[in-house]
């Protein structure tokens, strides 16, 4: 089979259909496995569609998740582009998420948006530092990210645990949790915004940071494509010696890059504390750090692709809900099989059929060209 | 077939690498004695002159080739294919290689040599053929054909060989080195107690063999390596000694551009688009960054630019770097660091796997900037280069300047000689 010459190729052949192509195995594989487990494929995929669409709460539930998955994927993403491999966006979002219950706990006399202004930078900020050590061990020691990473998960799941349980646990209560912020400083959710119009829904975590999410994405587009910095940080990762020689500094490109992917990881603590809990609840990443991954690599590390792969993650936490729900042969973990059959079709085989696919689709526009 | 870069174990002896594929037995015993013995016999017939107890690591490269080519007849071979044999020997190993294919030649082998370099073709071969852009575009017997001629179909049309160039007329030394001595990564000493001055408006040749220290030099001269000792000094003021030194882009600021030696490691990133390419290293300036929001829209017209001042070729400042050729490549980066008519030019290895016509546009848009007034330190494995462009050249033979001569009626025969620390 003769290689394709990548510059012939269309971009939505290797952007859109080559990812299509692979999620369609995934999910393809995926009803086989609940199949195998006796339940009727077509039909969960139906319960899917439904549990995720099909009603007001359910999709606030769908987009809630999205939040999560867009502010860990696109803090993966920023991190890659330097080649450097976060895997502690989990560690890095609660230690974050403290960084937000300190500022609006101890910033409370100060009016409200100043508070959320201050809370968002407190995840930023907390969430940097947390990625700063492994980033200055890397970059002066060659300390590898992906190790230090991942044992800064621990520390941090570990020093929390420490603060809920001894320092900073709601004394009247018996759970690892804190006091709960003044009602004030909450993030409007979906359902005060429905009020508005008169629409009345019931309980969703969705809430005002869907927006700031949003707003991520477009700063790291910015950042990435547009600025300097950004630049600076993709020659380092593709060519660390080139970018030596043209007076860009690795050391310095390395910490940036992995402070501004702590902080955007830092920003899952405002969904989850500002919008959802209200306190610092034990354990609340709750895994999108990790999942973050397979956002970015299956959206391509691009803001554009990160957003419909967030999405469509959001569709199988709150779709799948909605399956262990309603069919008893399918547990929680048969979805966390499914994430896993998606992350290695659309990560690890990624390139699996990209050449035979590159291939047809250069060929039937040669053949266009020609006729 | 001998290949450009050697197939070979480094940690090896001569004889595991020469059996290496046919040992023929499990535990090594007679087949192993065998092999020995027949070695030693095509040693004697070819004169090869090679110790089989050797390890790789410690032979020199000419060495190498011809355990390369002892390889092949070990094996049986009645075709010998050599691709750029020469690229890495001193005129002295050449000679040497060329004694042997001779007597291969003599004793009924055939040759089949790949090279660039026409005095190779003219003195060694019998017939030749020419491939142009992947298609054979002649053929002929070598007595009936000349350099001039085979240039000729090489490129589809005649080029200088020698390049016309004016009088030199320099100005004031711009870049001066005083006992320079550089560490490469290994902390092994690769530049020793070097001595540089480089005028305004005049091409310093810096000949040597590949790994005399003249990597370690350009690095430690563009910023990139740590001074060990010694000074460098730029428009008379020092830039650069142990303690104090300015990094490259530092450098830059102060007018001293870089073509690095391997344009694909250092020179460029071969990820990035051509026009994210052509502002490497000045991305911070402007037009090309208003605080820090890099400018597109300037970029690309400036790209587009000085892409048809320079002829890379696409034209398309979109396209990824990668997907270009070699020499267009090297265009890139030769646009980008002439682009800022720099006072002093460090260039390593400008012509390195580039094609004839862009040789010639390389070697003129060099010239044209001697004669803009820059000083130029010209680093080369190619003689041939290093001759017809310089007006000064200094020799490096292991870390030292080993000579210096004006360059007119220097022969590369005595620069050779200096090469290969024989004088």
């Amino acid at each position: 089979m003769a290689t394709v010459d990548k510059s012939k190729v269309p971009w939505w052949v290797s952007n859109l259909i080559v990812p299509l192509i692979n999620l369609i195995l995934a999910l393809f594989v995926s009803g086989l496995f609940i199949f195998i487990a006796g339940e009727n494929p077509f039909e969960a995929v139906r319960l899917i569609i439904y549990g995720s669409f099909g009603y007001i709460e359910g999709f606030a539930y769908t987009l809630y998740y999205t939040t999560n998955f867009i502010f860990t994927g696109l803090a993966f993403a920023v991190a890659f582009h330097c080649r450097l491999f976060n895997i502690g966006g989990e560690g890095q979002a609660y230690i974050g998420g403290l960084g937000v219950f300190l500022v609006a706990i101890n910033f409370s006399f100060l009016p409200v948006p100043i508070v959320w202004l201050l809370a968002v930078m407190g995840a930023v900020v907390f969430g940097a530092a947390w990625a700063f050590i492994p980033a200055y061990l890397q970059a002066t020691r060659g300390s590898h990210v992906v190790i230090t990473t991942i044992m800064f998960n621990f520390i941090a799941a570990s020093l929390m645990v420490f603060l809920l349980v001894d320092i900073i646990r709601d004394t009247t209560q018996m759970g690892p949790h804190t006091i709960a912020l003044p009602e004030e400083q909450w993030f409007p959710s979906f359902e005060d915004f429905a009020a508005l119009f008169g629409i009345k829904i019931r309980y969703s975590p969705l809430n005002i940071s869907f927006l700031l999410a949003i707003a991520a994405s477009v700063f790291v587009w910015f950042l990435v494509w547009k600025t300097r910095w950004g630049y600076e940080m993709r020659a380092v990762g593709h060519n660390t010696q080139a970018a030596i020689y043209a007076g860009i500094s690795p050391y310095k490109n390395i910490i940036i890059a992995m402070c501004i992917s702590g902080g955007l990881a830092g920003l899952l603590g405002v969904n989850e504390i500002l919008g959802v809990h209200h306190k610092i609840v034990a354990g609340f990443p709750a895994g999108y750090g990790f999942t973050g991954i397979a956002v970015a690599l299956m959206g391509r590390n691009h803001p554009i692709g990160i957003f419909p792969a967030a999405f469509l993650f959001g569709i199988l936490y709150q779709g799948g809900s909605e399956v262990t729900f309603d069919m008893p042969n399918i547990t929680r973990y048969m979805f966390v099989a499914v994430q896993g059959v998606i992350i290695l079709f659309s990560g690890a085989l990624e390139n699996l059929f990209r050449p035979q696919i590159e291939n047809f689709f250069v060929n039937r526009l040669n053949l266009k060209a020609k006729a | 077939m001998v290949h450009q870069h050697f197939m070979l174990v480094e940690n090896f002896t001569v004889l595991e690498n020469i059996i290496l594929g046919f040992e023929g037995e499990l535990v090594f015993g007679k087949n192993l004695e065998k092999a020995k013995k027949d070695l030693k016999n095509l040693c004697d017939t070819y004169k090869l002159n090679i110790d089989l107890n050797s390890t790789i690591s410690d032979l020199s490269v000419g060495f190498r080739q011809r355990v390369e080519i002892l390889k092949s007849l070990y094996r049986g071979a009645e075709i010998l294919i050599l691709d750029e044999p020469t690229g890495v020997l001193t005129p002295q190993e050449v000679d040497e290689l060329f004694k042997i294919l001779r007597s291969l030649n003599e004793e009924g082998k055939t040759i089949v040599l790949i090279t660039h370099k026409l005095i190779e073709i003219m003195d060694l071969t019998s017939e030749v053929s020419v491939m142009r852009q992947g298609e054979m575009v002649g053929h002929t017997k070598t007595k009936d054909t000349n350099k001039e001629q085979l240039a000729e179909m090489m490129v589809g049309r005649s080029v200088l060989l020698r390049l016309e160039k004016s009088q030199v007329k320099t100005g004031d030394v711009v870049f001066k080195v005083e006992d320079l001595t550089v560490k490469d990564d290994l902390d092994v000493i690769r530049v020793k107690n070097v001595n540089l001055n480089i005028r305004a408006g005049e091409i310093l040749g810096l000949a040597g063999v590949t790994g005399n220290g003249q990597t370690e030099l350009l690095e430690a001269l563009s910023g990139i390596r740590k001074v060990e000792s010694g000074e460098i000094y730029l428009d008379g003021k020092k830039v650069s000694d142990s303690q104090n030194f300015l990094d490259p882009r530092e450098l830059k600021e102060k007018g001293l551009a870089h073509v690095p030696e391997d344009r694909q490691r250092m020179g460029l990133v071969t990820d990035f688009k051509a026009y994210e390419n052509l502002i490497f290293g000045y991305h911070d300036q402007k037009p090309f960054s208003k605080s820090s929001i890099l400018n597109h829209r300037d970029i690309i017209a400036h790209s587009k630019k000085i892409m048809e001042e320079y002829d890379v070729r696409p034209q398309s400042p979109n396209l990824i770097t990668s997907n270009f050729s070699g020499g267009n490549q090297q265009k890139i980066i030769l646009s980008r660091e002439l682009n800022e008519n720099p006072k002093v030019l460090l260039v390593g290895q400008p012509t390195r796997g580039v094609d004839i016509g862009a040789i010639e546009f390389i070697h003129q848009r060099l010239i044209d900037m001697r004669d803009r007034g820059a000083a130029i330190l010209l680093v080369s494995v190619e003689l041939d280069e290093v001759l017809s462009l310089s007006d000064r050249i200094v020799v490096m033979f292991d870390g030292k300047i080993v000579g210096e001569k004006e360059n007119n009626n220097v022969t590369d025969r005595e620069l050779g000689l200096l090469m290969a620390g024989v004088v």
